[in-house]
C-alpha cells in the first residue's frame, strides 16, 4: 500500500467551547501521541462529538489553544486542516459511486482525475472492497459502507483520522469485527485516530489510552487497563465495567500499601496515595463471592479472606454463562457477577459475602 | 492562502480607472461609448478621469484602493489583514454610498449639506458599470476582511454570499419600502411636512364608512378590509370542502381535484375576472339566458363587491385547498382511530378530534387568502366598477392625471400594514405549528370517514364549485375564437391572427401580429429572471439551513418580507426609488427583471430550506474535512442533490414572472411591455376577444413549461430515486413543490 501517512499529534490547551449559556467543554487539555488511537468515552452529552468537531475544525474553540502535528490549528477552518474524519450516519455521499466518494477528497484537493481514481482504488482496496468502484453508496451493506467512508478519510493521507461512534449503526455481531479491522488498519498504517464512543467495552478494546470525559471535563485518561484496575474516582469505577461502590477505613498505610477495614474485615490493598481515614471501595462484581450462610463455623475456601459478611439474595438471574445477583447487605445493596451456574443461589437464601482483593480499588473519597 | 482579495481589488481599480463610471443612457448593453468620445467624454469617462472634470467628491475612492495594497504580503490571521480589509471595503462602500445618495442630477440632494458646502455646479447621474464594479468590490473586501477576522468560522465564501444577499435585499427590497414611507410626507412643493401624510392617510376616502347607512360606497382602505375578509372566508371554506373530499370521502373524481392545484399557478390574475365578464357581465352568456328565461333586465351586478368577490373566490380557492390537504392529511388516522375505538361517533370525532387539530392549517389558509385578496390587481381592475380598492387606488393615483405621489405612497402603507398584519400574525402566532403536522411521519391506518350529512354537504358545494371552475376554463379556452362572445357566437381565428400572426416576407420570417412584441419581452424577462432567482433564493436558503450566524432571525424575515409586499406596492416603491441616482432603472429591462428576482425569492428560499433540511448535514461536513471549501460544498454535493427543488424553483419563477401584473404595469415602458400590462391595456378597451386569446396562449405556454419539465426531471428524480432507495432517509432530496406554492 503506498499511502505516505504522516501520523501528527493532537494537542489542547485549555479549550473551552461555549454554546451561548451552555458550555459543551470546559478547559480541557490533553494531547494525543502520534501513531496512538485514543477513545473519548463518556456518557450521552458529555462533550465528546463536540471535542472531535473541534480536531476537525467543524466548531472552533471559544477558547484555548489546539494544536495538529505541533501546528497551532485553532483559527483554521476545517477545509484547510489535515484531518479526515468517519461520521456516525458514514455520510456517503449518495448521487456518486463508490469510486467517486473516495476520489472526492483527492480531486477537490486537484488532483488529475486519472491519479486520483487510481489512488481510490487502492484505497478501496486496502479495506478489503477492491471492485467496488462502480457500485453505488446504496448498493452495499452497512458494514461496506463504513469501509468506504474509512477508506474515501485514508486516501488523503491525514494527520489524524477521526471517527464519531463508527460502528452504532451495525449490528452487534458486526460491530465487533469491524472494529477489529479498523484497529488492524490503524496500526498498520501507524495511524493517529481518535475514537469516540460511549460503549465501554469498544473502548477498552481498540484503544492505546482512552480518555474518559463527563460533564463537559476530562474525568481520567489513562490506558484500558489503568481506567480498570485504578478508577481515580467513583465515576469511573462505575463507568468503566461496573462497580460497586462501598465504605470502608484505611487503617494504616505507607506509600504501596495500605490495610483497609471493611465492616470488620480487614484487606491489604495498593494505597493509590491515600492516608488514613475514611475510604471509598470500589469492587468489580464479579470479585464478590458467596457461599451460602455457614452452618457451622468452617472457613471459606479462599484462605486469603476471613470470615464473610452476612447478607441475603433478593433477586437471581440465570444468563446462560453467568448468574447475577442483587445482595442486600450491611454494606448497602451490591450487583454480583458468579461464574458458577451449575450451584447458582436461589433468592431468599441467606449468604456469606467475601471479596476477591485483585478486584478492589481504594478511591478517594 | 488559497482565497485572496487581490482579484477583487483588481476588479475594484478596473471600476475606478477604466470602465465608466456613470450609468449609460442608452442603456446597459449599449457598447456605442466605446467609439463615441471614451475615456474624456464626461458622460463615459471613468472615476479617475471623472475627479478631473469637476467631480473631486469621488477622490477619497482612491483611499479604499490603495490601502491594502501594504497587507498584500501578509497572512490572513495577522490581525492587520483584517482589520485593514474592513476599514477599506467598510469606507468604501460607505463613501460611494453617501455620495451616491447626496449628490444626485440636481446637485445636493440634502438642503443642509448645500449650506455647509454652497451650491453645487455638476451633477451626477446613477451607478453605471463601473460605480457597480467598484461597489461589489469593495462589498467583497469588506466580508474578506470580516472572514479573516474570525467570523463564520473563517469562511470566505459563507461571509461574502451573506454580504451579497443582505446587500442586494437591502437594495431591493428595504430601500424601495423606505422610500415609500419617506414619500408619503413629502408635499407638492417636495418638502417634507407631516400634514401630507396625516391629510392623506386619515380621508373619508379610506375610512369613510358611508356604505353602512347610504348608498355612497366606502373608503377604499375598509373596501380592501370587506373584500379581504369576505374572499378569505369563502376560499377557507371552500379549500376545506374540498380537502376533506379528496382525503376523507370515496368520491370517484377526487384525484382529478388536484388538478385544480395547478390552476392559480398558470392563471394570470385577471383571466377569472375576464371569464366571468363573458358569462356573468351584462351581455354575458348566462346573464343574457336568465335574462331571457324570466324575461327581467339585464343587470350589472357583476361589476363591483360581488364580481370581484366571485373572482377572487375562484382565483384562490386552490391555494386554500392546497394548504388545508396538508393539514388535514396530516393529522394522524391514529388520533381519529384512537377516537373511534374510545366510543365517539364520527361527526363527534371530526368536531373534537380532527378540527381542534386543524384549526392552525384553518387560520394559515385564511391569512393567506386574506394576503392574497388584499393584494389582488388584476380582478378589481377588470370588475372593479365603482368598488375601488386600495391596488387599484395606488395605480390610478400614479397613472392617473392626479400623479399624486405622496397620495399613492400613503395607500401603499395602509395596504402595507393590512398584509403585514397579516404577515406577522402568521409567522408570529401560528410560528411553525401548521407545517409540522405537515411534515409528520407517514403513520399507517385510515382516516376516519365523514359523517354522512357533512358529506353530503362537502360534496354538494365542491361539486357545482368545480364545474363552475371547468367551465370558467373552457371559456377562456373557447373565448378566443368567437367573433364577439355573446353577440356574435361565430367561429373566428382573426383574434389569434390579430395576436401571433406570422407571415412571410422576402423568404424571412416576420412576426406581424401585435401581441409578439409583448410576448418575446415577457418570455425573455421571465426567462432571465428564473434562473437568477432561483439562485437567489436557493443561496439564501443554503445560508439559512446550513450556516450559524448572528441576526439570521433578522436575515430570514428580510428574506422572506417581500412575500407579504402587494405587488402594487412594490411597483410604487421600485419607481420612487429607482428613477433617480445612484440606482436609475425605471424604463430598463434590469428593474423588471430584479423585481421579479425579489417578489418571487421566497419561493425560491422556501423550496430550498424544504428541500436542504432533508439533506444530512454531515454530508456538507464530510465534504469540507475532505479538503473542499464551502462553495465546492455547495456545487458538487449540494446543488446535485437539490436538483427537483432547483427545477421546482426555476419552473416556479418562470411562471410566476410571467403571469404577474400588479407590480409590471408600473414598471413597464414602451420598449419593454409584458404581456399581462398588454392584455389589460386590451381589456380596458374593450377588446376582450383578442385578450381572451392572448390569455389562453400565455395558459398554453405555462402550462406545456411545466409539464415539460416534470417530465424531464420526473424521470430523472425517479432513476436517482431507486438509486437512492436503500439510503437513509437523510438522503433522499424529495421536494414536493406543493410546499412551495402553498407558500403563494
Ligand atoms: N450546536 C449546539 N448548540 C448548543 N449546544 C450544543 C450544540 N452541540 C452540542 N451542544 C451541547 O453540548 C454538550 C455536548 O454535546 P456533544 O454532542 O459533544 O455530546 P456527546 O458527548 O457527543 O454526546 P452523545 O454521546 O449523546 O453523542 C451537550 O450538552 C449538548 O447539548
Ligand atoms: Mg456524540
Amino acid at each position: 500500500m503506498s499511502l505516505h501517512l504522516k501520523a501528527g499529534s493532537v494537542t489542547f490547551e485549555n479549550v473551552t467551547k461555549k454554546y451561548g449559556a451552555v458550555t459543551a467543554i470546559d478547559n480541557v487539555s490533553f494531547s494525543i501521541e502520534p501513531g496512538h488511537l485514543v477513545t473519548l468515552l463518556g456518557p450521552s452529552g458529555c462533550g465528546k462529538t463536540t471535542t472531535l468537531r473541534m480536531i476537525a475544525g467543524l466548531e472552533h474553540a471559544s477558547s484555548g489553544r489546539i494544536l495538529i502535528g505541533g501546528k497551532d490549528v485553532t483559527s483554521l477552518p476545517a477545509t484547510d486542516r489535515d484531518v479526515s474524519m468517519v461520521f456516525q450516519s458514514y455520510a456517503l455521499f449518495p448521487h456518486m459511486t463508490v469510486g467517486e466518494n473516495v476520489a472526492y477528497g483527492l480531486t477537490v484537493s486537484g488532483f488529475k482525475k486519472a491519479e486520483a481514481t487510481e489512488r481510490a482504488e487502492e484505497g478501496l482496496a486496502l479495506v478489503g472492497l477492491a471492485g467496488y468502484a462502480s457500485r453505488l453508496p446504496s448498493e452495499l451493506s452497512g458494514g461496506q459502507q463504513q469501509r468506504v467512508a474509512v477508506a474515501r478519510a485514508l486516501v488523503l493521507e491525514p494527520e489524524v483520522l477521526l471517527l464519531d461512534e463508527p460502528l452504532s449503526n451495525l449490528d452487534a455481531k458486526l460491530r465487533r469485527k469491524v472494529r477489529e479491522e479498523i484497529r488492524d488498519l490503524q496500526q498498520n498504517l501507524g495511524l493517529t485516530a481518535v475514537y469516540v464512543t460511549h460503549d465501554q467495552e469498544e473502548a477498552l478494546a481498540v484503544s492505546d489510552r482512552i480518555i474518559v470525559m463527563n460533564r463537559s471535563v476530562i474525568a481520567q485518561e489513562g490506558t484500558p487497563r489503568e481506567l480498570y484496575e485504578a478508577p481515580s474516582s467513583a465515576f469511573i469505577a462505575d463507568f468503566i465495567g461496573d462497580a460497586n461502590l462501598i465504605a470502608g477505613e484505611v487503617i494504616n498505610a505507607d506509600h504501596e500499601k495500605a490495610k483497609v477495614r471493611i465492616d470488620s474485615v480487614e484487606y491489604d490493598l495498593p494505597s493509590r496515595g491515600l492516608g488514613r481515614g475514611s475510604a471509598q471501595i470500589a469492587i468489580r462484581p464479579d470479585s464478590i463471592l458467596l457461599e451460602p450462610a455457614p452452618q457451622s463455623s468452617g472457613q471459606s475456601s479462599e484462605g486469603a479472606n476471613q470470615v464473610g459478611i452476612k447478607g441475603s439474595v433478593t433477586h437471581a438471574t440465570y444468563l446462560g454463562n453467568q448468574m447475577h445477583y442483587s445482595v442486600d447487605s450491611s454494606l448497602g445493596e451490591l450487583f454480583v457477577v458468579d461464574y458458577r451456574i451449575d450451584n447458582a443461589i436461589k433468592a431468599g437464601s441467606d449468604i456469606s459475602i467475601t471479596f476477591a482483593t485483585k478486584g478492589m480499588a481504594l478511591i478517594a473519597p | 492562502m488559497r482565497t485572496s482579495f487581490f482579484p477583487w481589488l483588481v476588479l475594484g481599480w478596473i471600476g475606478f480607472a477604466i470602465l465608466p463610471w456613470y450609468a449609460l443612457e442608452d442603456g446597459f448593453w449599449a457598447f456605442e461609448w466605446l467609439i463615441d468620445g471614451y475615456p474624456f467624454d464626461s458622460d463615459y469617462a471613468p472615476a479617475l478621469l471623472q475627479i478631473f472634470q469637476g467631480k473631486e467628491w469621488l477622490l477619497p475612492l482612491i483611499f479604499p484602493l490603495l490601502f491594502p495594497l501594504w497587507i498584500i504580503r501578509k497572512i490572513k490571521s495577522d490581525p492587520k489583514y483584517a482589520s485593514t480589509l474592513i476599514i477599506s471595503g467598510g469606507f468604501g462602500l460607505a463613501y460611494l454610498l453617501g455620495q451616491g445618495f447626496s449628490i444626485g442630477i440636481g446637485g445636493w440632494e440634502f438642503s443642509t449639506l448645500e449650506s455647509m458646502f454652497g451650491i453645487l455646479e455638476t451633477r451626477q447621474f446613477g451607478m453605471g458599470y463601473g460605480a457597480l464594479l467598484a461597489a461589489g468590490s469593495f462589498l467583497i473586501l469588506l466580508t474578506t476582511g470580516l472572514a479573516a477576522a474570525g467570523n463564520l468560522r473563517g469562511d470566505v465564501f459563507v461571509t461574502s454570499a451573506i454580504g451579497i444577499v443582505v446587500a442586494l435585499v437591502a437594495t431591493f427590497v428595504f430601500l424601495p419600502v423606505g422610500k415609500i414611507l419617506v414619500s408619503a410626507f413629502v408635499n407638492e412643493e417636495g418638502f417634507y411636512a407631516l400634514s401630507t401624510f396625516t391629510n392623506n392617510f386619515f380621508t373619508k376616502k379610506i375610512w369613510g364608512l358611508e356604505c353602512l347607512s347610504s348608498s355612497v360606497s366606502c373608503g377604499v382602505g375598509l373596501n380592501s378590509f370587506f373584500l379581504a375578509i369576505l374572499t378569505a372566508t369563502s376560499t377557507t371554506l371552500l379549500g376545506l370542502g374540498f380537502a376533506l373530499v379528496a382525503t376523507r370521502t370515496d368520491f370517484r373524481w377526487k384525484k382529478s381535484l388536484r388538478v385544480l392545484t395547478i390552476l392559480p399557478i398558470i392563471t394570470p390574475p385577471f383571466v377569472i375576472g375576464l371569464a366571468l365578464i363573458l358569462l356573468l357581465g351584462r351581455s354575458g352568456t348566462i346573464t343574457q339566458f336568465v335574462a331571457d328565461l324570466l324575461n327581467i333586465e339585464a343587470g350589472r351586478w357583476l361589476y363591483g363587491l360581488p364580481g370581484i368577490w366571485l373572482a377572487q373566490t375562484l382565483s384562490f380557492t386552490p391555494i386554500a385547498f392546497l394548504v388545508l390537504i396538508g393539514v388535514v392529511e396530516g393529522v394522524s388516522p391514529s388520533m381519529e382511530e384512537a377516537s373511534q375505538t374510545l366510543g365517539a361517533s364520527r361527526w363527534h370525532t371530526f368536531k373534537q378530534v380532527s378540527l381542534p387539530l386543524m384549526r392552525p392549517g384553518i387560520a394559515n389558509a385564511f391569512l393567506i387568502g386574506f394576503i392574497e385578496s388584499m393584494a389582488d390587481f388584476g380582478n378589481p381592475m377588470v370588475l372593479g366598477g365603482n368598488y375601488d380598492v386600495l391596488s387599484t387606488e395606488i395605480f390610478f393615483a400614479i397613472v392617473g392625471a392626479q400623479n399624486d405621489q405622496s397620495m399613492a405612497a400613503a395607500l401603499a402603507i395602509i395596504l402595507l400594514m393590512f398584509t403585514l398584519s397579516a404577515f406577522f400574525t402568521q409567522r408570529v402566532w401560528l410560528g411553525n405549528k401548521s407545517y409540522t403536522t405537515v411534515a409528520g411521519k407517514a403513520d399507517s391506518g385510515i382516516h376516519a370517514g365523514m359523517n354522512p350529512l357533512l358529506r353530503r354537504v362537502c360534496l354538494c358545494v365542491t361539486i357545482p364549485w368545480a364545474l363552475f371552475t371547468i367551465v370558467i376554463y373552457g371559456t377562456v379556452l373557447f373565448g378566443g375564437f368567437v367573433v364577439n362572445w355573446g353577440r356574435d357566437n361565430s367561429f373566428t381565428l382573426r383574434h389569434y391572427a390579430d395576436g401571433f400572426g406570422v407571415g412571410w416576407n422576402d423568404g424571412s420570417l416576420v412576426w406581424e401580429g401585435a401581441a409578439w412584441d409583448s410576448f418575446w419581452t415577457t418570455i425573455t424577462i421571465s426567462a432571465i429572471a428564473a434562473p437568477l432567482t432561483a439562485a437567489l433564493g436557493l443561496l439564501t436558503a443554503y445560508l439559512l439551513v446550513r450556516q450559524k450566524f448572528s441576526g439570521k432571525n433578522i436575515f430570514e424575515f428580510g428574506t422572506m418580507l417581500s412575500f407579504a409586499i402587494p405587488g402594487t406596492v412594490i411597483g410604487v416603491s421600485y419607481i420612487l426609488a429607482f428613477n433617480v441616482p445612484p440606482f436609475e432603472l425605471t424604463g430598463t429591462a434590469a428593474i423588471l427583471v430584479l423585481c421579479f428576482m425579489f417578489r418571487n425569492m421566497p419561493v425560491g428560499v422556501r423550496g430550498g430550506i424544504a428541500a436542504m433540511s432533508q439533506l444530512d448535514k454531515s454530508l456538507d461536513e464530510a465534504s469540507l474535512t475532505l479538503g473542499a471549501n464551502s462553495f465546492t460544498t455547495l456545487r458538487k454535493v449540494i446543488l446535485p442533490l437539490l436538483r427537483p427543488a432547483i427545477v421546482a424553483a426555476l419552473v416556479y419563477s418562470f411562471v410566476r414572472a410571467i403571469t404577474s401584473v400588479s407590480a409590471v404595469i408600473f414598471l413597464v415602458s414602451a420598449d419593454h411591455n409584458m404581456a399581462t400590462s398588454y392584455i389589460i391595456g386590451l381589456v380596458e378597451n374593450g377588446e376582450y376577444g383578442i385578450a381572451i386569446a392572448y390569455s389562453s396562449v400565455l395558459i398554453f405556454v405555462m402550462l406545456t413549461a411545466i409539464l415539460l419539465v416534470q417530465k424531464v426531471i420526473g424521470e430523472r428524480k425517479l432513476r436517482r430515486a431507486d438509486r437512492l432507495a436503500p439510503q437513509s432517509k437523510n438522503s433522499k432530496p424529495s421536494t414536493n413543490s406543493a410546499a412551495m406554492e402553498k407558500q403563494a
